[in-house]
């Protein structure tokens, strides 16, 4: 089990975490990856709170739910709040500071960046924040080639949005480069 | 109805006859043609398939008055609201008969049946009324004094696309009739002959003189767009050899 | 031929591909959570290839119309959830009776009554066995991946015309809606031929001497289709003998073709000391801790994985019972199943349920701990 990658997405409904799950894993499919992905269901989705789970793996995946993530992307207050706890202090938390703010505690490896913001500044459009976070996901741990994504961002972006998608999708590396807001114990080697 | 069927120049082979459950629905067992007897209340969602399946098909949907009134009441809406193109002849006895005379929702209000002892409260549905009100696009009224009329009826409601409603008074004499005092066979069918009265004729009268009467003949034919037709209509059809 | 190449894929959307893949063109649902998905599939892709869709106005009336486009000679699904399926027994004994092919599906959710809808669970079990009233025959399918229901949904296609028998594919909210990476078998769809009637002259549509294939209405074969118990042209009977020739006809089939109908997969030790007998998503977990205790660790354990649920598969749970001394049923539910593994292990192994109700899946730490000394 020492190749199985479990990512969860969290933060409330409509911030799109489980379109991003989604294009996530099928990128992971057209990399060659096994790849189960799972959400919360029902009412939660609809204004609540939101989560969605990815687990990659080269063997085959058994039991389909995420159990230990290995990364964390928490997308508001709430989910910040009732995710943290439930990880190890080994994973890889991001953060997305428009919502959440610091300073974190020291003991987890926590990164902040403001996904929501640079997504409404940078590319006129919030919704685009799903695809701003997973590009800073992807840049900080390398899971997926990046250049495997595009396909299913295009596919998968309603409505023929698939170029903007891709932006924000590379605006999330460019942020990324520009190093988190805030955080401690966290550099893009310990995670590498 | 089946001299109605004969009259339409149909094609046995591509005459159905699908029925509820009661004593109406008993006949399409003895009907030479491809006859399909389902369950209480639910012809029409079974016709609504094979008719969707084979729009070809000419479907012929027998029903009795707590069939598709009461158990059967929201698919009777919906058939008429799609307008699909099948043909209902609701056998009405006013009475659940195979059961031993309990009252329908076509049952009229203060009548006795058995589960009803001191005469039925509730008020009865006008099932033409409600067809058209649901989106029917024709309706008709005959009874099972009249034959020939209701041969003519069930005769037009074949020929209109889209979905027809023919109404059959029938008696239930041993049912309905003895506990209602409304004496035998002979002496009920007497009495709706005499109630009858044609809808053309019915124009000319005040609602005093239509009070009790049975208004027989075509009450509505509308044009409208047929369900199965404008369906495939929308459809692309699959590349076959 | 088209290359295979591996796709993400919901266990929902694979139902509804394997459906058409299998030559499926007549869709009736009402919408209810966790399925709704394969409705909304079917009704986006049906109209492109000739199919019907129909959102008909209930649970009952879209059972209705599904054994009714059957009839009309169309290959016919309907997708449903725990309180839809209660309201689709009636029609769906019907279908047995009248032995109409066609395919119920339903997505598990947990109940009694409206439960909790999101939530997975396995508390129909019972229900698909049961659900319809009198001394009916029903073949059940679970599959525990989105690959398997997948082919399971093909197979079950194919067997209810084959047998004229309808089949209950019966899914879990975590198979329904997890999506995962499959292979689809490239080559295109079945190209679906308009009904026709290619039988011999002396085609009865209720043969005493067996199954024969349905000929749809229209074709001048005139012959009833009714719930009554009736004689070789469908036509009622209530005659003692021909009634009692009738019900061990419509389970005689399922009988007779057993072998092509109940499907398991074992793996792990050919002498276990405790197997796990698992079906649908719990069948993941208990795989996780085979797989270790096994393939890793060499311990003396295994897992059959049921696919078939319905019939029983009493001559597998049989041979497990001789060599095992003990087997573990997993299931999300207060204990369905593992009545009839107990019935067919009859006392040769100890049969030890593992049941979980709150709408969350059975972990592997909760086998492995219920399996404890075996493990160690």
């Amino acid at each position: 089990m020492g190749n199985r990658k479990e990512i969860l997405l969290t933060g409330a409904g409509g911030q799109g975490l489980i379109l991003a799950s989604i294009v996530l894993a099928e990128a992971a499919v057209n990399d060659n990856k096994n790849v189960v992905q799972t959400q919360s269901y029902g009412p939660e989705a609809r204004g609540g709170a939101s989560m969605a789970g990815v687990i990659i793996d080269v063997d085959t995946i058994d039991y389909p739910k995420v159990t230990k993530p290995s990364i964390l992307l928490c997308m508001n207050e709430t989910s910040f709040n009732k995710y943290l706890p439930k990880v190890d202090t080994d994973c890889t938390v991001f953060v997305d500071s428009t919502f959440v703010k610091g300073p974190f505690r020291d003991d987890y490896q926590i990164a902040s960046f403001p996904i929501t913001r640079t997504a409404r500044e940078e590319l006129g459009r919030e919704v685009v924040a799903n695809m701003l976070a997973l590009g800073v996901i992807n840049a900080a741990t390398a899971l997926i080639d990046r250049h495997i994504f595009r396909d299913s961002i295009f596919r998968l972006a309603p409505g023929g949005s698939g170029e903007l998608n891709q932006k924000a999708f590379d605006a999330g590396y460019h942020l990324y480069e520009q190093g988190p807001e805030d955080g401690i114990g966290f550099s893009a080697q310990t995670i590498k | 109805m089946v001299r109605a069927i004969e009259r339409t120049g149909f094609d046995q082979k591509d005459v159905v006859i699908v029925s509820g459950i009661g004593c109406s629905s008993r006949a399409s067992g003895y009907l030479n043609f491809n006859t399909l007897h389902t369950t209480h209340g639910r012809a029409l969602a079974f016709a609504t398939g094979l008719k969707m399946a084979r729009p070809e098909l000419k479907i012929f949907v027998i029903m009795g008055d707590g069939d598709c009134s009461a158990i059967g009441g929201n698919h009777f809406i919906h058939a008429c609201r799609r307008n699909i193109d099948l043909n209902a002849v609701i056998i009405n006895n006013q009475i659940y008969g195979m059961t031993g005379g309990q009252y329908s929702p076509l049952t009229p209000q203060g009548s006795k049946a058995s589960t009803a002892p001191r005469g039925t409260l509730e008020r009865p549905f006008d099932i033409l009324k409600l067809a058209r009100g649901a989106g029917a696009t024709f309706g008709a009224r005959g009874t099972a004094v009249q034959p020939r009329q209701l041969e003519q009826l069930i005769a037009r409601a074949a020929a209109h696309k889209g979905f027809s409603v023919v109404e059959s008074l029938s008696q239930c004499p041993v049912a309905y009739g003895r506990r209602n005092n409304l004496g035998g066979p002979v002496e009920m069918l007497k009495s709706m002959k005499e109630k009858s009265i044609s809808v053309e004729k019915a124009t000319a009268m005040d609602e005093n003189e239509l009070e009790g009467k049975i208004l027989t003949g075509v009450h509505f034919s509308i044009e409208a767009p047929e369900y199965a037709e404008e369906y495939y209509r929308t459809v692309t059809a699959e590349e076959n050899h | 031929m088209p290359e295979t190449k591996p796709i993400l894929m919901q266990g929902n959307e694979a139902c509804a591909e394997g459906a058409i893949n299998a030559g499926v063109r007549f869709f009736a649902g009402y919408p209810i959570t966790p399925s709704t998905e394969v409705a909304e599939l079917m009704a986006a892709k049906l109209p492109d290839i000739g199919g019907v869709f129909m959102q008909m106005e209930d649970e009952i009336a879209s059972m209705a119309a599904v054994i009714g486009a059957s009839i009309g000679g169309m290959r016919a699904i309907t997708a449903t959830s725990g309180p839809g399926f209660s309201l689709k027994q009636e029609n769906l004994g019907f279908a047995i009776m009248a032995e109409i092919p066609c395919v119920v599906v339903n997505v598990q959710r947990m109940g009694p009554s409206t439960g909790v809808p999101t939530a997975p669970s396995q508390g129909d079990i019972m229900q698909t066995r049961w659900g319809t009233h009198g001394d009916h025959p029903i073949i059940v399918f679970s599959p525990a991946s989105v690959y398997e229901t997948y082919y399971l949904t093909i197979a079950a296609v194919n067997l209810s015309q084959k047998l004229r028998q309808p089949v209950v594919l019966l899914l879990d909210e975590v198979i329904g809606h997890m999506r995962e990476k499959v292979l689809i078998p490239g080559g295109g769809r079945l190209i679906v031929e308009k009904a026709s009637d290619k039988a011999p002259a002396d085609w009865k549509p209720y043969d005493d001497k067996g199954v024969t294939p349905l000929v749809p209405f229209g074709f001048g074969r005139y012959y009833h289709v009714t719930g009554l118990y009736h004689d070789q042209y469908g036509f009622p009977t209530s005659d003692p003998r021909q009634v009692e020739r009738a019900l061990d006809r419509l389970h005689d089939k399922l009988k007779k073709y057993r072998d092509e109908i109940v499907l398991t997969n074992y793996i792990g030790h050919r002498e276990p000391k405790v197997a796990i007998v698992a079906y649908g998503c719990t069948v993941r977990s208990a795989r996780a801790v085979i797989k270790k205790a096994y393939w890793q660790n060499r311990l003396p354990v295994g897992l059959l994985s049921l696919q078939t649920i319905w019939p029983f598969p009493d001559r597998e749970i049989k041979e497990l019972a001789e060599k095992a001394d003990v087997i573990i049923v997993p299931e999300l539910n207060m204990g369905q199943l593992v009545g009839e593994v107990e019935r067919c292990a009859c006392g040769r192994a100890e049969v030890i349920p593992l049941n979980r109700y709150d709408g969350e899946m059975i972990t592997p730490d909760q086998l492995v701990e219920k399996m404890g000394r075996w493990l160690s």
